[in-house]
């Protein structure tokens, strides 16, 4: 940051303080054994160890990672060969049709995403629960595993499958052999970007939840409503703590594929 | 691509035509009917009443003012981010906050901006008086702001990373002072940034509910908090339909506006 001037600095530091503040301020209270977020008396690690007892806490933790490592799964399947799909349509209008109504879902308010997958479950007769939960985070993942996928389709030479094709390679050969390693470092990103989205979500699960099922997400806010808990802190700690580890495991996983692709090229 | 994927197509189009058609056709549907399921057009005339356009002005004020400081928050920092050292890692601190669950984020304002909290600590300092400064709509605009500016600072970032720097000392050889600069070279070629950042914070701002909620304690209500309100509280889904009805045609409009720019990430 040597070029900066001094003010710059300044300017840069202060956004920095201020987006990372509050999460540390989260943090540093969950260890404060007065229970409230303000006043700190003595260190405790109390909280941490009500949260771990409680099985209550613990099964909507299991759930909450349950449904985002399933519905990530499901939509980066769907999502993939969707956009296999895409690429061999050879229409322009059928394309961006699809293209379009694929962007529908992502920039529609999560209000309405909700608002109406509880309408589809209700007339459907799908019971509000874990499935509904389910299959509405499935419902949002897919659009951005497809927009994911697609460029690294589109970037692929189609000499690849032609020749693979020559060699005599069958339909699924060129797809197992060929495509999908290819395209690879897409369907990564599109199930790690679909796990995020997942564990995020509030607003839809709210919606098509019910009673009885619960995420993370919807029980934050409810035990928010009713003030403020220190297991709530004590909470946001582990996810902190997780949330590190996770973005430090992509990039690592990042480099890894980036540095063999290097490898490749120079052989 | 040559090899014929039709058959890969079939599980996504019936996910497309499940998810994303006939949710909206059953939305207009039911922004159609009473609360007894008989067909009727009063969920309109309601709309077009006097306090819910009142509601629908505010919601569309505060969505303003929240995207205009995000912006005007966000746009330096990003612009000094793509001059320092090492700007992908800077890039990818200031993304981090966005990882961590928005709940999380909106309680920690919750005890911040308390009673107690440390704001108030500070301002008592200074010899005021505590006051709440939760549930105001300063609070409401501040958490939201605080929100959004990741998602703001990342497409400003990528489109000025991409912008020509031989351009800007092209404007400086030619006479053009540093704001000129600015005002008609590079603000103008980083427009489309600017265009997805808004289309990434405005479209949320006008749905949110749960920080109305948690922060505004019910005194902000958004367009998100009506629809909410009228599904999970009143039970009322034709009217909510109805907001829901405007809520899209609203973003369709501005998606008109600001382009078809689409980001992987968004503020649910």
């Amino acid at each position: 940051m040597s070029k900066l001037p001094a003010g710059a600095k300044i300017y840069l530091a202060i956004v920095f303080v201020i987006l990372y503040l509050p999460i540390f301020y989260l943090i540093f209270y969950s260890f404060n054994s007065g229970g409230t977020m303000h006043s700190f008396e003595s260190f405790t690690l109390e909280h941490y160890a009500a949260l771990f007892e409680d099985t209550r806490l613990l099964v909507i933790l299991i759930n909450t990672v349950l449904i985002a490592l399933l519905s990530a799964l499901i939509a980066t399947i769907i999502g993939t060969f969707g956009a296999i799909g895409i690429v061999s349509v050879k229409s322009k209008r059928v394309r961006s049709t699809l293209l379009s109504l694929n962007n529908v879902l992502i920039v529609n308010p999560d209000v309405i995403i909700g608002a109406s997958f509880l309408i589809l479950f209700t007339i459907i007769g799908v019971k509000l629960g874990f499935t509904s939960v389910l299959v509405s985070h499935v419902a949002f993942s897919v659009p951005i595993v497809v927009l994911m996928v697609l460029p690294k389709l589109l970037e692929m030479d189609s000499t690849l499958i032609d020749a693979a094709l020559d060699l005599g390679a069958t339909k699924r050969d060129v797809l197992t052999r060929v495509i999908l390693p290819y395209i690879q470092p897409g369907i990564f990103a599109g199930f790690f970007l679909a796990l995020t989205y997942s564990l995020d979500d509030f607003a839809v699960t709210f919606f098509v939840t019910g009673n009885g099922f619960s995420t993370l997400s919807v029980e934050i806010y409810s035990m928010a409503r009713t003030g403020i808990t220190l297991t709530v802190n004590a909470i946001s700690g582990i996810v902190f703590l997780i949330t590190l580890l996770v973005v430090i495991g992509y990039f690592i996983v990042l480099r890894r594929s980036a540095k063999n692709n290097e490898l490749e090229v120079r052989a | 691509m040559k090899i014929s994927s039709k058959s890969s197509l079939i599980p996504y189009v019936l996910w497309i035509i499940v998810f994303v058609v006939a949710p909206i056709i059953l939305v207009v549907y039911y922004s159609l009917l009473d609360l007894n399921g008989n067909f009727t057009l009063s969920n309109y005339k309601n709309f077009f009443s006097a306090s819910y356009l009142k509601m629908t002005i505010t919601s569309f004020w505060y969505a303003f003012l929240i995207t205009f400081f995000t912006l005007v928050v966000a746009y330096p920092t990003a612009y000094l981010l793509t001059k320092t050292k090492y700007k992908q890692i800077w890039l990818i601190l200031i993304i981090v906050p966005s990882w961590i669950n928005l709940l999380l984020k909106t309680y920690a304002f919750m005890g911040i901006f308390g009673l107690y909290g440390p704001i108030n600590a500070f301002l008592e300092v200074f010899g005021a008086v505590p006051t709440q400064i939760l549930f105001t709509d300063f609070s409401f605009i501040f958490v939201a702001v605080y929100i959004f500016i990741p998602f703001m600072i990342l497409p400003i970032f990528n489109s000025l990373d991409k912008l020509d720097k031989s351009l800007i000392y092209a404007a400086r050889d030619l006479g053009a002072s540093g704001w000129t600069t600015f005002r008609r070279v590079i603000f103008p070629l980083t427009i489309d940034g600017v265009k997805s950042g808004i289309q990434v914070t405005f479209i949320p701002a006008l749905s949110l509910f749960m920080i109305t909620r948690l922060i505004a304690g019910n005194k902000v209500i958004t367009l998100g908090t009506a629809i909410e309100q009228q599904f999970l509280v009143a039970q009322n889904w034709g009217m909510g339909s109805t907001i829901a009805v405007f809520l899209i045609l609203i973003m369709v409009i501005i998606m008109l506006f600001t382009g078809y720019q689409t980001r992987g990430g968004r503020v649910r």
